[in-house]
C-alpha cells in the first residue's frame, strides 16, 4: 500500500529545482516512475513530498552533434531512444540495448534519467553509458556539476545525488573512429534484468592489427556498475587471440565484486562475468578490425 | 491527505474527478470510473494484464499514478469496440480462441492494438517480441500470436457480417 504523499507537479526544470530546494531531505522526484513505484508499493520509499517532473518539457530532448555527440534529456523515455534516428545513425548499441530492456510498456512511460537515479547495479543504460564514457549533468538551485556516470553510482540504490540535486541531462562523446561497442547480458527471461552484463568498446589502430584502446563495464558484477581497468590494460596494444581473450576473462572475473542473491551465487556470477566479457570483447575486436578494413 | 482534482478521458469520454494523489490509474479506472475490464493482476508491473492506452501508447496503469495521466486520452478494452462493432483484433481473439480464463486478454489486447499501429507488417517473431510482457497464466500463447498474426495478414479488414 502506497503511503500519502503531497503532490507538486513541475512544469520547467526551474520549477523542479526550487520545489526541492524547498523539500529538501522530505521529499522524491517522480518521472516514469516504474521503479519507484515498486518500491513505493513495498513502503521501502515513503517521501513526504512527491515531485512529478514528467511533463517536464525542457528536459525531453535527444540533440546530436558531430563535435559534442550525443546529449539525452533526463525525461526522455527509453522508447524515444529506440525510435530516433540520430541515435540509430551513431549509437546504434543504445537500440539493441533498449530493445533488450523490459518490456514495451515500461520503456514507453519509464525515463533515462529515471533509470540512472534509481541506481539500481543491475540497469542496462548507466553500465553501456559507461563502456562509452558518458556523463551526467547535475544541478541544484546553487550549482550545475558534469560527472561520469561511472562516478554516479556509490553504492546499491545510492548515487552522488545531494539533496536538492537532480539530473538533467545525460552526455555521450562521439564514438572515436575504428571503434566497435559490444554489449550483452545474461538472463533466464529475455528482457529481464541481467544477471550479469558486460559492455566491451574497442578502438584498433589504422591497420586493424593491435587493439588502441579498450573499455570493459560490467553490470550486476558489484554493488555498483564498473569499469574492469585491470582487464581492459591487458587489451591496450596487443593484437588480441584466444590467450589474450581467456586471460581478459579471467582477470575481469576476479575484479569483479558479485553479490550473491536469489538469481546467481558470487561463484557463478564470476564465472559469467568471464564468459561474457569474452564473448564481448571477441565481438567489439572483429567490428572494430571490420571498420579498419583489416585482414587476418 | 488533501484529494485533488483528475481530468481525464477515456474511450473519448471527459471524466473529472478528485482522488488521492497516490491513486494508481488502474486503481481510477476500476474503482473511480467502474472500468472493470482493465485487470489488476501482480500489482508489480510483472505481469501486463493492467495494460492500458495512454495517448495511443501502451503502459501498465499499475505502474502509472493517475494523476500523471492528467489530461491525457485513455483508451481501455471497453474503448475498443466501435459501438456494437468489435475491432478486428477481438474478432480474430474470438475465432482463435485466443483466450482460456480470460483475465490476461484485455491487456493483451491492448498491447496488441498498439504493436499493430505501429507494425503494421510484423512477422511472428516481431510479434513474439512486442507480446513478451504479457503473461498468459494458461500459457494460451500460440493461439494469440495466430490470432495477432491473421489480423496483420488483412484477415480481418472487412466488418464483420451478422
Amino acid at each position: 500500500m502506497i503511503k500519502d504523499f503531497v503532490y507538486h507537479r513541475a512544469n520547467t526544470s526551474e520549477e523542479a529545482l526550487d520545489l526541492l530546494d524547498k523539500y529538501r531531505d522530505d521529499c522524491k522526484i517522480i518521472c516514469g516512475g516504474q521503479s519507484l513505484l515498486i518500491l513505493m508499493r513495498q513502503g521501502l520509499v515513503a517521501p513526504a513530498n512527491l515531485i512529478d517532473i514528467k511533463g517536464v518539457k525542457d528536459l525531453d530532448y535527444i540533440t546530436f552533434d558531430p563535435e559534442e555527440g550525443l546529449k539525452i534529456g533526463a525525461v526522455t523515455t527509453h522508447r524515444a531512444v529506440e525510435k530516433s534516428e540520430i541515435v540509430k545513425d551513431n549509437y546504434s548499441i543504445l537500440i539493441e540495448m533498449e530493445k533488450n530492456l523490459a518490456s514495451v510498456q515500461t520503456r514507453n512511460w519509464g525515463t533515462l534519467g529515471g533509470n540512472l537515479c534509481h541506481g539500481d547495479p543491475t540497469g542496462d543504460p548507466a553500465t553501456l553509458f559507461t563502456v562509452l564514457n558518458g556523463s551526467v549533468k547535475l544541478a541544484s538551485k546553487e550549482r550545475e556539476r558534469t560527472i561520469p556516470v561511472e562516478e554516479f553510482s556509490i553504492d546499491f540504490f545510492e548515487t552522488v545525488l545531494e539533496e536538492g540535486e537532480m539530473l538533467l541531462e545525460i552526455q555521450l562523446p562521439v564514438i572515436p573512429p575504428r571503434t566497435a561497442v559490444a554489449y550483452d547480458k545474461f538472463n533466464l527471461i529475455e528482457n529481464d534484468q541481467g544477471i550479469v552484463a558486460a559492455g566491451v568498446s574497442v578502438t584498433v589502430d589504422e591497420k586493424g592489427s593491435v587493439c588502441q584502446e579498450a573499455r570493459i563495464a560490467l553490470g550486476s558484477a558489484a554493488p555498483v556498475p564498473m569499469r574492469a581497468k585491470a582487464a581492459e590494460e591487458l587489451l591496450r596494444g596487443k593484437k588480441i587471440d584466444d590467450a589474450l581473450l581467456d586471460a581478459v576473462g579471467q582477470k575481469a572475473a576476479e575484479e569483479a565484486d558479485p553479490v550473491a542473491d536469489i538469481h546467481a551465487s558470487e561463484e557463478y556470477r564470476r564465472d559469467l562475468v568471464n564468459t561474457l566479457t569474452k564473448r564481448m570483447v571477441r565481438k567489439a575486436w572483429e567490428q572494430a578490425r571490420a571498420l579498419a578494413g583489416g585482414k587476418e | 491527505m488533501d484529494k485533488i482534482k483528475l481530468c481525464i478521458t477515456v474511450n473519448g469520454e471527459d471524466h473529472e474527478c478528485y482522488i488521492k494523489p497516490k491513486k494508481l490509474l488502474v486503481e481510477v479506472l476500476r474503482d473511480e470510473l467502474g472500468l472493470m475490464g482493465t485487470k489488476r493482476g501482480c500489482n508489480t508491473g510483472s505481469c501486463h494484464a493492467c495494460t492500458v492506452l495512454i495517448n495511443s501508447v501502451s503502459v501498465k496503469s499499475c505502474s502509472v499514478l493517475a494523476v500523471q495521466a492528467d489530461g491525457c486520452e485513455i483508451t481501455t478494452i471497453e474503448g475498443l469496440a466501435d459501438a456494437a462493432e468489435l475491432s478486428p483484433l477481438q474478432r480474430s481473439f474470438l475465432d482463435y480462441g485466443a483466450f482460456q480464463c480470460g483475465f490476461c486478454t484485455s491487456g493483451m489486447l491492448l498491447t496488441a492494438t498498439s504493436f499493430l499501429a505501429e507494425n503494421p507488417e510484423p512477422t511472428e517473431h516481431d510479434i513474439r517480441e512486442g507480446l513478451h510482457g504479457n503473461i498468459c497464466r494458461c500459457t494460451g500463447y500460440n493461439s494469440i500470436i495466430r490470432a495477432v498474426k491473421a489480423v496483420a495478414d488483412g484477415g480481418y479488414e472487412e466488418a464483420a457480417d451478422e
